[in-house]
């Protein structure tokens, strides 16, 4: 016992460097993945991409037929179109309900049931998206049928709502921040000027922490163009462009997931899936990125 | 506090990159590992492939537990294609196919392993055309599926085939497919459509053979197609007629057998070289009417009626 402690008393200032490294690896490690993940996506798509692919036909064309036995189209349109407009139908549902839920956590509820909240607020960013996409699939689907007497519920609409209920958390955590960052001296400046609560939050509170829910906003949205198992089950999977929310779409996320399955690898059709993969990267790192430089916005104010 | 905005939008980042690269990592084509445990005691027969025929397989495996204790078999899915690929590279011992293998992947898997993949018809499997009860129509022919289904089709509704569907108040034909890969899809647009025609897009693609019977049971507008196996009392099959002139038919073991239903496909085993041991062992007793009796069991038509 004694040996072993003047041991590690000894060792102590090595033990430091080799944990301080460890941590530096890790630290490290997480940016050799997302740029080894990109490299491989890359490495994947780059052949069909730079020879042979019709861009412009990819951006363009709503003909996505790559199993076509003597015509194939790899035209992308329709997707990116029902992957835009059902993220953008799930941002108008989370967005109002995200910063509500985010401005009574932080300003208009007692310690205890903020607590409370933010535990339930967890547990529904826990739920696996799967989930989520069975009930689209099942208690959503006749819902929606049930209510605005349509055809059918596998829909951007029923899509939508699944994904604004994923992206809520996000939304509400993010925003929640946001709004304690705000500086307990402008809550207490604009109440000894006479300003109701609510005039707070609207006068005051939003203005100031208005880049934190920008970000807030952005990542819930980053959130929802990258999900894809919900919307594979809920939205109907069908390459079409919407004409409203009850028209059935396919998002880029789905299609990959449906098909990469059974394509042969290396064959143009999984190079163009790959290609797909590439586009999502780029959405993706834009999203970020600009969530990244509002943040930062923040700092420096 | 800022400290810890920073510290969940890290978060959400990584969370957000996962999401997006997880997919593409999760669905690439997987290998079966290797190793044929070939001098062990008890010899495990390794057997993929197609979706369709996954139940199938799975059940056969499970009873021949029962007929023998010198092999076992061990049962994966993925797909037809997937199932052809794992013989090319010699990684399985049978593998299952809604589809007759291609001379390309003949050749492929012949000059890869040095042995001539054999082919073997297990069974059959009749794709039904499913409609909601609701749908006043029995009977349908193939040129007219074509051009329900077909691009450039002129059927768009169901007055368009001389009924009215008063359960269907917008009166659209709602199409459910397969997703694009999958054995079932290009079975049925290849015996409506021919090898010179694409199905229109714009259908739902869904993404298994239950799924769209369930789907169309709920669905007084959709028209779809699956297994004959998994008609469930919510749906409605249809007769099926080649032309306008012929005789129509329904989707049932007899017209299977006979060959007179016109959407039936054989289903293939597929072995590298010849079968000895306990491969050979196993597609006997498959072929035999007690593996046959399994097949009936499972919505599939058997090789004779038993």
């Amino acid at each position: 016992m004694n040996i072993l402690r003047k041991k590690s008393t000894a060792n102590l200032p090595f033990s430091e460097t080799a944990i301080e490294l460890f941590i530096r690896l890790c630290g490290i490690s997480s940016i050799l993945f997302v740029f080894g993940i990109f490299f491989f996506v890359f490495r994947e798509g780059a052949g069909f991409l730079f020879s042979g692919l019709d861009v412009k036909e990819f951006l363009t064309s709503v003909e996505w037929q790559p199993t076509s036995l003597n015509n194939k189209r790899y035209g992308a349109f329709a997707l990116i179109v029902g992957t835009f407009s059902v993220t953008v139908l799930a941002m108008c549902i989370a967005v109002p309900f995200g910063l509500g839920a985010a401005i009574f956590v932080s300003e208009f509820c007692s310690p205890r049931l903020r607590e409370t909240f933010k535990i339930i607020i967890e547990l529904l960013a826990a739920i696996p998206s799967v989930v989520w996409g069975f009930i689209g699939l099942t208690l959503m689907n006749q819902l929606i049928i049930t209510v605005f007497n349509a055809p059918i519920g596998l829909t951007m609409l029923n899509g939508g709502i699944m994904l604004a209920l994923m992206s809520v958390p996000i939304i509400v955590s993010i925003a929640e921040d946001a709004l304690k960052a705000v500086p307990d001296s402008y809550r207490e400046a604009a109440v000894a000027l006479g300003a109701t609560r609510w005039q707070v939050v609207y006068r005051v509170l939003l203005p100031a922490a208005k880049n934190g829910l920008l970000a807030a906003v952005l990542l819930g949205a980053a959130r929802s163009i990258g999900e894809t198992m919900a919307v594979l089950m809920a939205t109907g999977h069908s390459v079409n462009i919407p004409s409203g929310p009850l028209s059935w779409i396919r998002t880029l996320t789905a299609t990959i997931a449906a098909e990469l399955g059974e394509v042969a690898r290396g064959g143009e059709h999984y190079q163009v899936l790959f290609i797909i993969g590439i586009l999502l990267f780029t959405i993706t790192f834009i999203v970020n990125l600009i969530a990244d430089l509002v943040i930062k916005g923040i700092r420096q104010e | 506090m800022q400290k810890q905005s920073r510290g969940l939008f890290l978060i959400v980042n990584i969370l957000v990159i996962l999401t997006s690269t997880v997919v593409l990592s999760s669905c690439s084509p997987k290998d079966s590992e290797d190793g044929m445990g070939k001098n062990v005691e008890q010899i495990t027969i390794k057997n993929k492939g197609s979706d369709t025929m996954v139940n199938l397989a799975q059940a056969w495996a499970e009873m021949y537990v029962g007929v023998t204790t010198s092999a076992s078999v061990e049962v994966s899915g993925g797909g037809s294609g997937t199932g052809v690929a794992a013989l090319i590279n010699g990684t399985v011992d049978i593998a299952n196919c809604s589809r007759q293998i291609k001379p390309k992947e003949l050749e492929q898997a012949t000059q890869n392993t040095g042995k001539i993949p054999q082919e073997f018809i297990v069974g059959y499997d009749a794709l039904a055309v499913y409609v909601h009860p609701d749908v006043p129509l029995d009977k349908i022919t193939i040129p007219q599926l074509a051009e329900i289904y077909g691009e450039k089709g002129t059927i768009t509704q169901w007055s368009h085939l001389g009924i009215t569907h008063t359960a269907c108040p917008s009166d659209k034909i709602i199409r459910i497919s397969r997703q694009s890969n999958s054995g079932t899809y290009f079975y049925f647009r290849e015996a409506l459509l021919g090898t010179d025609r694409d199905f229109r897009i714009g259908s739902l693609d869904l993404h298994g053979s239950k799924d769209v019977v369930e789907v169309i049971g709920r669905t007084p507008c959709a028209i779809g197609y699956s297994g004959m196996g998994y008609a469930t009392s919510h749906v409605k099959m249809l007769t099926v007629a080649t032309t306008t002139d012929a005789p129509y038919y329904a989707p049932t073991l007899e017209n299977v057998l006979a060959k007179t239903y016109p959407i039936a496909r054989p289903l293939y085993m597929y072995s590298l070289g010849e079968p000895i041991g306990a491969v050979k062992a196993y597609l006997d007793w498959i072929l035999s009417p007690e593996g046959q009796k399994i097949v009936e069991k499972l919505g599939f038509v058997p090789l004779e009626s038993s």
